[in-house]
């Protein structure tokens, strides 16, 4: 096989206040012999605030991104579920409005660039299933994680709206039961939980102006996995993760329950499985303490 | 070549949800297992089980064709309009084991029958009429041109069945959240050319009750069966606010505001100054959490931000681009 080469958009978090999912994602590739050329120039994706304040402002910054990734004529992977979502949905209505791709791009042309829609955009999680597959991983694993019940949080942006997202991945996903993590998880040799908040929202984007709302789903999400014996939690989205690492406190508050458990980022628990040593994954940068390693 | 249209029928395995609020102290749950044709939707199905298992099953249908927006129930957790929901589609989805479930538990009546009395008196609350002044005895009809008409980007077709009401988990957790329905019927009206309403954009701005509250989930986009897509109409309604000048100076406006100021300023998101610029002096009941992220590396000060590489350009292009001030 090829080498799989992708533009990695990284996003805001993983270079502030989620360190760990940069290093453990820089590993993982590694391992697997993917290479992932970083789009340094690109900017934040609006995470779905600016685009409620000014939509065309937004289109066009992560048109801009997306063109980044179209000069290195590669496809954009993606290690957030929010910046997936925005990238994918300015992609989308770009290439199905001529027009509107044209009013882009008449601005793009003032910094000397161009939207094609020639690049692909895809999280990372299904650029592993789809491109790199799971038999393969399945192969490389050196330490199953066959002692632990693992539960998958999925975070919405990522399954939602489906018809974006199937769009976009090849790995078809039903919103109500999605099962892209929890085959990631069984191919790192892990036992998965099912349980019902794992395909439900965290809370995330109204944590400052709805915290109660904000803190009973995370409450709900992290109670839910406890009550279905989960040892730990892992989640593709670094905002999901944020709200289980970090706000367990109001979560606990909220639902008058005390809830915490690990979580780990998705690349996390696969470059467990593939041997990286905890400090490669940074996994002494999470607040909910991860003490089965 | 001619086709030839096959009945198939296949085993299913039915959990269906039971509770009368008059007798029962708690729910429970009543299977059937039943071979379902590939002609049959689910309002089939619920009607089966009244007529050959339990008259007294109870459940709301009327027209049968998708209009009335009386039958949505969920199944497997996912809303449905029962009449329009194939039972092969479901079976696809979701396998031969199937949970029928009210769209609300916590407000169920008698099985599938719901109180839906939050749902309309949030509907009422959003002014779901036209207000404008129109000449009782017109010369010649108001006309609507087809450009105007498309502002409305199918919100009208909504049939207020209560899909994505219950689907919302904002709606679940706070009981003044005006919900995606009532959203998409708000702006339904305020996109409307002939509309002069001034309240109601002011009222779906209220903080608890008002869009910006909505928790971006995307579940009311997934449950709508009539593809209104209500997270759209609430994004449109945040910009409108903007648009029409009415944006309050509160958290939430200066959440979305504040990722303008630090795209002009990296590139990239200053987390910790978005949250000082959102929060302004609440920003002292972070301290506790921030304190400890700080400890564990999870905090960048504003100095050690990696601006994007060009930032000229980003600059630019927000000058250039921009088409709201606030």
């Amino acid at each position: 096989m090829e080498k799989l080469k992708y533009a990695l958009f990284t996003g805001c978090t993983a270079k502030q206040s989620t360190p760990e999912q940069m290093m453990s994602t820089m590993a993982v590739a590694e391992k697997l012999g993917i290479e992932l050329v970083e789009l340094t120039e690109a900017s934040c994706c609006g995470a779905s605030h600016l685009q409620d304040y000014d939509d065309f402002l937004s289109l066009v910054l992560n048109a801009r991104n997306i063109a980044y990734a179209e000069k290195h004529g590669l496809t954009m992977v993606t290690i957030c579920n929010t910046c997936q979502l925005n990238t994918a949905m300015t992609k989308h209505r770009l290439d199905n409005n001529e027009e509107l791709k044209a009013k882009v791009n008449e601005k793009l042309a003032e910094v000397g660039l161009e939207y094609k829609g020639t690049s692909a955009v895809t999280h990372f999680l299904y650029a592993i299933i789809d491109d790199f597959g799971l038999d393969k991983l399945k192969e490389m694993v050196v330490t199953p994680l066959s002692q632990f019940n693992i539960a998958p949080f999925y975070g919405c942006h990522n399954i939602r709206p489906s018809e974006l997202q199937n769009e976009t991945h090849k790995t078809a996903e039903n919103p109500y039961n999605p099962t892209s993590l929890d085959d990631l998880i069984i191919a790192c040799g892990g036992e998965t939980v099912d349980y019902e908040e794992k395909n439900k929202c965290c809370g995330f984007h109204v944590e400052l102006q709805a915290p109660h709302t904000a803190a009973v789903l995370t409450g709900n999400a992290i109670a839910g996995a406890m009550d279905g014996n989960a040892d730990w939690m892992v989640t593709p989205c670094p905002l999901c993760h944020l709200k289980l690492d970090t706000q367990t406190a109001h979560a606990s508050e909220a639902i008058g329950r005390e809830v915490e458990l690990p979580v780990l980022h998705m690349q996390q628990m696969v470059g467990l499985a593939l041997g990286c040593t905890p400090a490669e994954l940074g996994l002494n940068h999470h607040l909910a303490k991860v003490d089965f390693v | 070549m001619s086709t030839e249209h096959k009945i198939t029928t296949q085993k299913v395995n039915f959990k269906v949800f039971r509770f009368n609020a008059d007798e029962d102290y708690l729910p429970y749950y009543e299977t059937y297992d039943m071979e379902v044709t590939s002609e049959e939707v689910v309002l089939d199905i619920l009607n089966r089980i009244k007529w050959d298992h339990d008259g007294s099953f109870s459940y709301r249908r009327s027209c049968r064709h998708g209009i009335c927006g009386t039958c949505a129930i969920k199944v497997n957790g996912r809303s449905t309009l029962a009449c329009k929901e194939s039972m092969n589609d479901m079976v696809a989805l979701f396998g031969n084991e199937l949970v029928i479930e009210p769209l609300s538990k916590k407000r169920a009546v008698k099985d599938m029958i719901i109180d839906k009395g939050d749902f309309w008196e949030k509907h009422a609350a959003v002014t779901p009429y036209l207000v404008a002044d129109i000449d009782e005895n017109p010369e010649s009809e108001n006309l609507v041109s087809p450009e105007d008409a498309e502002k409305l980007d199918e919100a009208d077709l909504c049939i207020q069945c209560g899909a994505c009401h219950y689907a919302c988990p904002a709606v679940e957790i706070n009981e003044d959240f005006f919900g995606p329905a009532a959203f998409a019927a708000a702006y339904r009206f305020s996109a409307d050319v002939r509309d002069n309403a001034t309240s109601r954009l002011k009222d779906v701005n209220e903080e608890k009750q008002g869009v910006w509250d909505c928790v971006k989930c995307f579940e009311c986009a997934e449950a709508c069966p009539k593809e209104i897509n209500p997270i759209e109409k609430i994004t449109k309604l945040h910009q409108m606010a903007f648009q029409e000048g009415i944006a309050k100076n509160n958290v939430a406006v200066r959440h979305a505001v504040g990722f303008k100021k630090s795209i002009v300023k990296n590139g990239v998101l200053d987390e910790g100054g978005l949250v000082l610029y959102s929060e302004g002096p609440a920003i002292v009941k972070h301290i506790p959490v921030a304190f400890k992220m700080f400890t564990k590396g999870k905090i960048v000060p504003p100095w050690g931000i990696t601006k994007s590489q060009n930032l000229d350009e980003i600059q630019k292009l927000v000058k250039s681009s921009s088409t709201v001030k606030f």
